[in-house]
């Protein structure tokens, strides 16, 4: 992907790339650490017709949203001849500020942690001692009936 | 009553008019600053209240009001992009400094101004307010548009061109002969070179000097170097704004970042009271005259200037909506006309009516401008299909 990085004097950086159903899309970082979602007009591609400010933790939010999907598809890829072993990303919402330990979820359903993605990056291998919070992502990997334990234990179901 | 209690029941009531005057500037998207030159009208020499009391604090304020406006510039653009933005738009730079610094030049001598009021007018038509302009642009959602890059880069080229002309100007003011103001400019250039490199080089260093994880010690140490710099560059006779305005460009990194947001609401504040200031030491009756011609100069300087950046966009391969609206960003100006105005008739070497030309002026432009930014869209929109239109019949 082409992703063309305009400096803009003064105000910040764009960074932007044309998608394929033709417009531009791309992300204003300011210099005071703001950020704006911008889609190209579809009859002008000069023209911006969406500028969204972000907070930096909304940018985040949303880049796991996008990010993470492709992380677990990697993974699935990678274990694709391992047969009976898949990925997921399973969201954290029943252990914010408990600890990965506390989860037992390896004892208890022998799938594990590889990851956790947390406002747009992701922590690779957290130990028992990482710290969960709100809107946390773990990427789990498993069996399919591991997984499916995994994600009961994570939601608190 | 006592004086203090005038004074501070004056200066409350300034500030609090002029509180009200920005709001209902920005509500109707234009820029405050033509309404803080007519409360200045208002209030002055001939105008409607005269103020008394507060004169010597206003007359210090708004020199305060100058230094920081020209810091402010300076820490607008780093120096890195400031070198970048001359190698790269130098071309669009040239042609915005022909098309827009000329009619005021020519206006000036017409109007037997003499060369130093053409010098002094041609600054005032050529400086657009990248104040304004980078408001108007945030308010109207183009920062991510394609063309904003170009806009911008102009608007460096013209922070650079400033750096030059600014010491040119105050050498030329000071009377110098032609000999000595030879001199004088070559010390000038010699000394924004010099800037430049050691801001390039060693900004950090004097970004230390001035730096501070506390906020209280910073504002102080940065708002007392500015001074300072200011105080000792009009000493020296290179005008206090041009001193601030090579301190800013020499502060770099994040503190010229932190800088920035401390000095922001601060330099709103006095430059404010600049504009009231140069409002009221400017004859209201001496307007009415000069209007005629402001009005002409304005005509024509808003079609040099969507000119420009018609033909900077067109060099970046932007499409004609694109162009329209770059020539229509660049439209207005503001603040550094007004300081131009204000160092040329505080040198009392120009005609007193150099001030009325430039308050009409900037009256107009400010209002002006941020309209053809708004507007430029649709009406071009009409404009392009109806050539389109005849084009194909």
């Amino acid at each position: 992907m082409n992703v063309e990085v305009t400096p803009l004097p003064g105000i910040g950086v764009r960074e932007d790339f044309a998608i394929r159903a033709g417009r531009r899309i791309g992300v204003i970082s300011y210099r005071e650490g703001k950020f704006e979602l911008i889609v190209s007009k579809e009859d002008d591609p000069d023209a911006s017709g969406v500028s969204i400010p972000l907070t930096p933790e909304e940018a985040g939010t949303l880049a796991g949203l996008l990010g993470s999907p492709q992380l677990v598809a990697r993974l699935s890829e990678q274990h694709r001849d391992i047969s009976g072993i898949s990925t997921r990303q399973l969201p954290v919402t029943a252990f914010a500020n408990r600890t990965l330990g506390d989860t037992a979820l390896r004892t208890r359903t022998s799938a594990s942690v590889v990851a956790v993605v947390r406002v747009g990056v992701a922590h690779p291998s957290p130990g028992p001692e990482f710290l969960f919070e709100n809107g946390d992502l773990a990427v789990v990997v498993g069996t399919v009936d591991g997984l499916e334990a995994a994600a009961q234990i994570l939601t608190g179901g | 009553m006592p004086e203090t209690t005038i004074a501070l029941i004056q200066l409350g009531a300034v500030f609090f008019g002029l509180g009200l005057l920005g709001r209902v500037a920005w509500r109707f998207g234009i820029s405050p600053i033509p309404l803080y030159l007519v409360g200045g009208l208002a209030f002055g020499s001939g105008g409607l209240i005269p103020l008394h009391g507060i004169e010597e604090f206003a007359h210090l304020a708004s020199e305060i009001g100058v230094v920081l406006l020209l810091l402010l510039l300076g820490l607008e653009y780093s120096a890195s992009e400031l070198t970048t933005g001359l190698r790269k738009s130098w071309m669009a730079g040239v042609l915005d400094i022909v098309l827009n610094a000329a009619p005021g030049a020519i206006a000036a001598l017409l109007l037997g101004w003499g060369p130093v009021g053409a010098l002094a007018m041609a600054g005032v038509t050529y400086i657009s307010s990248s104040g304004i302009i980078a408001k108007v642009l945030g308010d109207l959602g183009r920062l991510g548009n394609r063309e904003t890059p170009v806009i911008l880069s102009v608007l460096v080229f013209e922070d650079l061109a400033m750096a030059v002309y600014l010491p040119v100007l105050t050498a030329v003011l000071a009377g110098a002969s032609f000999l000595g103001g030879l001199t004088s400019v070559g010390i000038s250039l010699l000394a924004v070179t010099i800037v430049l490199v050691v801001a390039l080089k060693y900004g950090r260093f004097i970004s230390a000097i001035v730096d501070s994880p506390d906020h209280e010690v910073f504002l102080l140490k940065l708002l007392g170097s500015a001074l300072l710099v200011a105080g000792i560059a009009s000493q020296l006779q290179v005008s206090a704004a041009v001193g601030a305005f090579l301190l800013g460009i020499a502060i770099s990194g994040s503190t010229a970042e932190n800088a920035t947001r401390m000095l922001e609401p601060l330099r709103d504040l006095f430059a404010a009271m600049f504009f009231v200031v140069f409002g009221l030491n400017t004859d209201p009756k001496s307007i009415p005259p000069v209007l005629g011609v402001a009005a002409a100069l304005a005509v024509i300087t808003t079609a040099t200037k969507i000119a420009t950046g018609w033909w900077a966009a067109k060099r970046q391969g932007i499409a004609a909506m694109g162009r329209a609206r770059t020539g229509a960003a660049l439209v207005a100006r503001g603040e550094f006309s007004i300081v131009i105005a204000g160092l040329a008739v505080a040198s009392g070497h120009v005609e007193g009516e150099l001030a009325a030309l430039a308050t009409a002026y900037v009256l107009l432009m400010a209002i002006i401008g941020p309209i053809v930014a708004k507007y430029v869209e649709p009406l071009s929109g009409f404009l392009l299909r109806k050539r389109t239109a005849s084009v194909t019949p």
